[in-house]
């Protein structure tokens, strides 16, 4: 066991998990958290049905599927990035209140500088608001061994345990060293029904429960191996949160810095060792991957100026942290950047790929447009939103999982015609179903545009919710069947799609057009296994 | 010792076959990694890099720092001046000479080339597809790009053959045998290279 292996940050997560007993994965994709739950469903133990691992619709159900087997007395994990969070969040306020049974770890992957993403929020926040305890590993080791800590300790405090690692650490590959797997836990349910059914005199019962528990959290930051002071001499102090510490680290070690720094990876903050440390030292600079949360709550409500970080310049206030922002704050005269980039040199944006289905479908949407003088489309998040760029611009919005139907609905509400929404299939039975049925409800004008290319494409094709199935589902949720159609977006068919477009945006109600055609990225995969 | 690598290219064009050749061998050498790349909506056509540091100490950041890679392996000449900022004064520009055309405003390449050989301290440039189609496969471009890097990188030629053969058996032995070439042919091209 002693032998290094090399793995993404992502799947020494997974791997952890595995090796900590782990007996389900439950998660929808997003980037940066993909490769943990496609790393489980490679493994022997998913293959071999010992770990359940297979995709969930959205966050919430998955959230909710990793509590309901924590419930039974199973070791579960969840995992999304952090705007999935948003989507689970109901599940998990309440899970707070609940607590668990088995081990819960609920994985959360950050995106600051928003390499692949909406906003930068900051899933820090969301564990101060639950009142949970949070795991923010510096480097893949620690994560490996945070995961294996992380289990035993929602066992024994009874709530779920959060892990939040960004984008850098997700998709950065290093050594790490496993130790000796455990054991899968017994199926053993929670009978304490007082705990689970969360009437307001049960809930406020647990309520209080969580808020007891509070000292014990802190006491275990206190003594966690996870948290730590490394000794320097001079009259500032770093503490240095989850990430931050490597690029403290980068620049003390490579300028031979004697800087003392409090390492902070285990929330809630231990009290006392923050105090002690911070009472050493005239100035303080505070390095957090994300928001400023900590050092605002340092600084407090009318401002202690002894504390400096990214809300007064010292580090860049958004994007994620980089070691020149670090030489940059701590050693500024060591700061030098090679040549600059050439004027010569052109953006390059990502694109849809050659022979997209989505192509095809844009460049009869463009056209169907053309006989509006308002032109209107809603879409959502996935490859497609890649039709913002040139040459198509054939979008307008792109908020959230789902918007494009619901926005496309208020917007027809408002009286705009056409109102119309391009959405995937995976992102449609996601969060797109329900606003459909609203739709039908109120028998708005909207035409609806289901680009079904079968997969999760954007985050590498992993498995859509209903593939095969979609149009079955806009019949139940009671879109009429005559305006259900289904298209091939290929070029051949550019005029036929153009003539179906223009029908259904001419109608006055719920219309569905399916464009139907396989992902050029999963066909090839597919085709590339078969020989 | 430490040595940082960026590696730049076009989303597709196989940088990270170019890191898993080298971080394995790195690691069979008993090397510390660190490896940062970029996945989703960037992999689509758009520019990608990944950050690629190797040392006999413990590596902290993930990320290279301003003016301190001492290798850019490009697989386009257009993506090797994207990361000019990254290249320390000492630095190494190794770019593939091809260009990847995706974008309306691409300049010259004989400008782009211009530009690397005025601004990197020592640069080579590869034909690495026409090698690639010698070794028998255009796709080995990014291997001929690995062995035009090896003699820089401070890891054995027999390990990042090592890691050749095990990353490509499953593909069988004819296509094994193409990325060895591949490799061998994209060495001899920088150790023929007068500078």
């Amino acid at each position: 066991m002693s032998k290094r292996e090399l793995l993404l940050g992502a799947e020494v997560i997974a791997q952890a998990a595995i090796d900590e007993g782990l007996s389900g994965v439950y998660a929808y994709p997003g980037t940066p958290s993909t490769e943990i739950t496609e790393y489980i469903q490679q493994s022997e133990e998913a293959r071999s049905g010992i770990i359940r691992a297979a995709w969930s619709v959205n966050e919430k159900t998955a959230y909710e599927s990793a509590l309901g087997m924590s419930y039974a007395g199973k070791r579960s994990m969840v995992c999304m990035k952090h705007v999935g969070l948003n989507v689970a969040a109901d599940a998990f306020m309440n899970s707070a209140i609940t607590g668990i049974k088995g081990g819960m770890v609920v994985v959360v992957a950050d995106d600051p500088s928003m390499h692949s993403s909406q906003n930068e929020q900051d899933t820090r926040y969301y564990s101060r608001f639950a009142q949970l305890p949070l795991l923010e590993p510096s480097n893949q080791q620690e994560a490996y061994d945070c995961v294996r800590y992380a289990f035993p300790f929602s066992e024994k405090m009874g709530l779920p345990v959060m892990l939040r690692i960004t984008t850098r650490l997700s998709h950065s590959r290093s050594t790490i060293i496993r130790r000796k797997p455990g054991l899968p836990n017994p199926l053993l349910p929670d009978n304490d029904r007082s705990k689970w059914i969360l009437l307001p005199a049960n809930a406020r019962r647990q309520y209080q429960h969580l808020l007891d528990l509070q000292p014990a959290l802190t006491e275990a930051s206190e003594k966690s191996p996870y948290n730590k002071v490394q000794e320097g001499e001079g009259e500032l102090g770093i503490i240095a949160f989850g990430l931050a510490y490597n690029y403290v680290m980068e620049v003390i070690t490579r300028f031979k810095l004697q800087l003392p720094v409090l390492k902070l990876s285990h929330y809630p903050l231990p009290e006392q060792m923050v105090r002690t440390f911070t009472s050493q030292y005239k100035r303080i600079l505070v390095a957090e991957e994300g928001y400023p949360i900590y050092e605002e709550l340092f600084k407090g409500f009318f401002g202690n100026s002894i504390f400096s970080g990214r809300l007064d310049g010292t580090l860049p206030r958004t994007g994620e942290l980089t070691p020149d922002a670090l030489i940059k704050a701590l050693h500024p005269s060591a700061a030098q950047a090679g040549p600059p980039v050439p004027s010569l040199v052109a953006a390059r944006p990502p694109e849809l790929c050659q022979g997209c289905g989505h192509r095809d479908l844009y460049d009869a949407l463009n056209e169907a447009m053309d006989a509006y003088t308002s032109r209107h489309v809603f879409a959502d998040i996935g490859c497609y939103t890649l039709g913002a760029l040139p040459p198509y611009n054939a979008i307008n919005t792109c908020v959230d999982m789902g918007a494009s139907v619901t926005m496309a609905k208020g917007a027809a509400d408002a009286g705009l015609q056409p109102a119309v929404a391009v959405i995937g299939d995976s992102t449609f039975t996601h969060s797109g179903m329900t606003g459909l049925l609203d739709a039908v409800n109120d028998q708005s004008a909207v035409t609806i545009i289901i680009s079904d290319n079968f997969t999760t494409a954007m985050t590498g094709g992993q498995d859509s919710g209903a593939t095969g199935r979609i149009a079955a589902i806009c019949a139940g949720l009671g879109v009429e069947h005559h305006h259900i159609r289904t298209l091939v977006p290929l070029r051949k068919n550019h005029d036929t799609n153009v003539t179906v477009l223009k029908e259904e945006l001419e109608y006055k109600g719920v219309s569905v057009i399916i464009a139907c055609r396989e992902c050029v990225q999963t066909a090839r995969r597919k085709k590339q296994q078969s020989l | 010792m430490t040595t940082n690598i960026i590696l730049a290219g076009v989303g597709g064009q196989g940088i990270l076959t170019i890191a898993a050749i080298i971080d394995q061998a790195a690691m069979r050498q008993g090397l510390y990694i660190k490896q940062a790349e970029v996945h989703g909506m960037s992999q689509r056509g758009g520019a990608v890099q990944s950050h690629l540091r190797i040392s006999d100490k413990e590596i902290f950041s993930d990320l290279i720092s301003l003016g301190s890679a001492d290798i850019i392996i490009s697989l386009e000449p257009m993506e090797a001046l994207r990361y000019l900022p990254w290249l320390a004064p000492t630095g190494i520009v190794i770019t593939a000479t091809k260009p990847f055309i995706n974008i309306p405003d691409y300049p010259e390449t004989e400008f782009l080339l211009q530009s690397i050989q005025s601004t990197a301290p020592t640069c080579h440039f590869i034909d690495a597809d026409q090698i690639a189609r010698e070794a028998g496969s255009p796709k080995s471009e990014n291997v001929v790009m690995t062995g035009a890097a090896s003699r820089y990188i401070n890891i054995s030629n027999e390990q990042l053959r090592e890691s050749i053969s095990r990353l490509f058996e499953q593909k069988g032995e004819t296509i094994t045998a193409i990325n060895l070439k591949a490799f061998e042919l994209g060495n001899n091209a920088i150790t023929n290279y007068k500078n």
